[in-house]
């Protein structure tokens, strides 16, 4: 008996100390291995970086950039398989989901600042766009002091919505600020004159505009709630193994010369459903920030070269 | 009045609406109703039972419920789940529960309540006869349950309990404040995507009306057939 | 659980500038009472109007309750909210609707028309079983007596039939201030609009939800209690609601 337990004991520590080679996995790639799948957020109407094309199926910039992700996760877990799920989210649920698990990676047009750095944490950023306001030309909106007494909509959980909601507050504007649910639902608000202007970030401003009906009843504001702030690919908070993973392959994506071709894919070219070229160059801070991915909150460490 | 409105649109839309919308309504209220009468059968039962304390418990769950509105509640829900899975598998990290589940959990907990009141009003309206009869046969007290009284109390309660079914096929709709895809979310995401509002909310407010008006005949014709004298 | 609890965050200032979260969320109560109140008269007027249109002899009137009751209780609340605010403006005149939508406080007065009427077909029902319960010898007296059905109706049936359906009214009234948590969607931003905002500005979920739910609950138990009270100051002694 004693010679069998040996044995036993002898087989044990044989094959922890196999295992004990592989490093100690921890947070979300435990559970990406466990369950074999990883689950990204998406967006439906954050063109042109997370929306549904015309068979319900979500595509744009940031989905791209996160299929590279799981490519890369993929290859670290080293596994033969891993299950893609999708799970859409708005505005106003991507961090809770994030922060109950619901969600490993949010793909989208999320805004990384310090604030929300309590919550979540991003990686390398992904675009750059300051938060300006769309209005009906015959609206005669010229400036955010033209706002005064009317009614203007945002998309709730933003921080657009927050800027609007403190900049109201701080120039006494009186401005009656409507929550949308999403950014299709704010657009139409103005479309139908139930708000005279829509606050949001001016790349989605520009993609709503022109896939509109009438894009040239709209002009899209030259003052701004904010200087341009980064976008960031959403992960949980303290699970650095894991971001170690992510900011590798988003940091290489955007070096190589891939990188320059996702963006001009998205933002120089026909994109679907209705084939709308947005023309928008990238901007010399993104072009900098691609050759050196940087993560950082604060949009002032966002330089031209 | 009508004239630049684009029907057409629902036409085209219909396979979206009613294969990815509809399923996902119908399916919800079939498992919610199915659920939450189980569900609210025990905690009628734990209500009727002679432990002060169980009762005490489901007496303060179901005024919890009843006092709650349900967009509150679904929140919660939304946002817990995971949580709560959490807690019950003892895993490391919260859950994954997705938007059908979640909803699922929320739909249950909360028509529990209600429909365990009915099965109370139900199983009170017995008479004491059936389960002095049943004792003096000798059955247990889950037998009685099982065998005598609740499928008594559910044949007397069964307009009742399909009437509160078709108010919870029309609360399905509230998932809608989480951009869950239900049929009247879908005809939203639709409506917002083609800037067709009219079409598409009077399309939806058409639906609903036609089946939860066929669905309340229904029930008063059942009400007519199955009434029996004591 | 790696939730980062803060239960301070209800004495930290709101973005929109109006004070604390507490007082934001103090604010969305306030507006849920109001839309409720409102609602309810709507809902009381309305729906003896046509309970009593339904308990009258003439088909055509019971027609017209019938259809009344069925048009707004086979329609979900948020579909028939949808109705009023994003239907209703699209089909009147440009100008009647352009007026319609930009008008101030629109959420407020579509969401207090809009539960209003929702309710008024329950309250209607039950006005409609309240009638039908009295002994049926009180209408034939009255007709004895030489009073007109106005008469009847005014002096004789519907006070007693108030009072018999007090126990059921209350839970309407409980209902509808829980239906006001529905307007949400047309942007009103009462209680459960409030906890939401919170809730994503502060990224504190659950406190903000546990504010709103321990609020709603107070709401409840003092309109019981208030009902309760009202109902034993207008019992008739003797009667089977005097108990």
């Amino acid at each position: 008996m004693k010679h069998l337990r040996m044995i036993g004991l002898a087989l044990a520590a044989s094959f922890c100390a196999g295992q004990a080679n592989s490093e100690e996995l921890t947070g979300t790639l435990k559970n990406i291995k466990e369950t074999g799948a990883i689950t990204l957020g998406f967006r439906d109407s954050s063109i042109p970086f997370s929306y549904l094309d015309d068979s319900q199926k979500p595509i744009g910039f940031a989905m791209d950039i996160c299929y590279k992700i799981v490519d890369a996760v993929k290859k670290e877990l080293k596994l033969d398989k891993l299950e893609v799920k999708l799970n859409p989210v708005t505005s106003a649920t991507r961090i809770p989901l994030m922060a109950n698990g619901t969600v490993d990676l949010e793909c989208g047009s999320t805004t990384n600042n310090a604030e929300r750095q309590k919550q979540v944490w991003f990686t390398n950023t992904h675009f750059l766009t300051a938060s300006r306001f769309v209005s009906k030309k015959s609206s005669k909106i010229n400036s955010i002091d033209d706002l005064k007494g009317k009614s203007v909509v945002s998309t709730s959980g933003t921080t657009n919505i927050k800027q609007l909601t403190e900049a109201n507050a701080a120039r006494n504007l009186g401005i009656t600020i409507i929550p949308a649910k999403d950014h299709a639902e704010a657009f139409l608000m103005v479309e139908t004159d139930r708000a005279v202007a829509f606050v949001m970030d001016d790349i989605l401003l520009a993609s709503l505009v022109a896939g509109s009906k009438e894009p040239a009843a709209y002009v899209i504001s030259k003052d701004a709630f904010s200087k341009p702030e980064p976008y960031g690919i959403m992960l949980r908070k303290d699970d650095a193994a894991f971001k170690k993973v992510v900011d590798a392959a988003t940091a290489a994506l955007y070096k190589s010369p891939e990188g320059q071709k996702l963006y001009d894919k998205w933002f120089m070219q026909k994109i679907p459903p209705k084939g709308l070229n947005l023309n928008a160059p990238i901007s010399a801070e993104l072009k900098h920030e691609f050759a050196m991915p940087s993560d950082s909150p604060d949009p002032d460490s966002y330089k031209a070269m | 009045m009508f004239a630049n409105f684009d029907f057409d649109v629902i036409r085209r839309s219909l396979g979206y609406l009613f294969f990815d919308g509809m399923t996902f309504t119908l399916t919800l209220t079939g498992l919610a109703a199915l659920g939450g009468l189980i569900f609210g059968t025990l905690i009628a039962l734990m209500r009727l039972s002679g432990f002060k304390l169980l009762g005490r418990i489901a007496g303060l769950y179901v005024d919890l419920m009843r006092s709650l509105p349900l967009v509150l509640v679904i929140f919660w829900f939304y946002f817990l789940v995971p949580y709560i899975g959490q807690w019950l598998t003892g895993s490391s990290r919260p859950v994954h529960v997705g938007a059908f589940t979640s909803s699922l959990v929320t739909f249950i907990m909360f028509e529990a309540a209600y429909f365990s009141e009915i099965m109370r009003a139900g199983i009170q309206s017995i008479s004491k006869g059936q389960p002095a009869a049943a004792q003096a046969l000798g059955l247990t007290y889950s037998q009685t349950m099982r065998y005598v009284v609740l499928p008594q109390a559910f044949r007397n309660m069964l307009p009742v309990l399909l009437t509160q079914t078709i108010v919870l096929f029309q609360d399905t709709s509230l998932v809608y404040v989480l951009s869950i895809p239900d049929f009247l979310g879908a005809a939203s995401k639709v409506a917002q995507r083609d800037g067709r509002l009219v079409e598409m909310y009077l399309f939806a407010a058409v639906v609903y009306f036609a089946i939860s008006f066929a669905a309340s005949f229904g029930v008063r014709r059942l009400q007519t057939r199955i009434a029996f004298v004591h | 659980m790696n939730y980062h609890w803060n239960w301070r965050i209800f004495w930290e200032p709101a973005p929109n500038g109006t004070g604390t979260y507490l007082d934001m969320l103090l604010s969305g109560l306030l507006l849920t009472i109001e839309t409720a109140i409102c609602a309810w008269i709507i809902a009381l007027v309305f729906g003896s109007v046509i309970g009593v249109l339904r308990t009258l002899p003439s088909k055509t009137a019971s027609w017209v309750g019938f259809a009344y009751v069925e048009f707004f209780r086979n329609m979900p609340l948020l579909v028939q909210l949808f109705l009023w605010f994003f239907v209703l403006p699209e089909l009147l005149p440009h100008a009647w609707g352009l007026w319609m939508k930009q008008m101030s406080n629109a959420p407020f007065y579509t969401a207090a028309i809009g539960v209003g009427l929702f309710m008024s077909a329950r309250v209607a029902e039950q006005l409609r079983a309240g009638i039908g319960s009295l002994p049926r010898g009180q209408k034939l007296a009255a007709t004895a007596l030489g009073l007109t059905t106005a008469q009847t109706y005014r002096y004789v049936l519907l006070p007693m039939a108030f009072r018999i359906i007090m126990p059921p009214l209350t839970s309407e009234f409980l209902n509808t201030i829980k239906n006001t948590s529905v307007a949400i969607t047309i942007g009103l931003i009462e209680l459960t609009g409030e906890a939401r905002s919170m809730q994503e500005f502060s990224f504190q979920v659950f406190e903000a939800f546990t504010a709103a739910t321990v609020l709603y609950l107070l709401v409840n138990i003092i309109v019981v209690t208030a009902m309760r009270f009202l109902e034993r100051s207008l019992a008739v002694p003797g009667y089977i609601t005097g108990k």
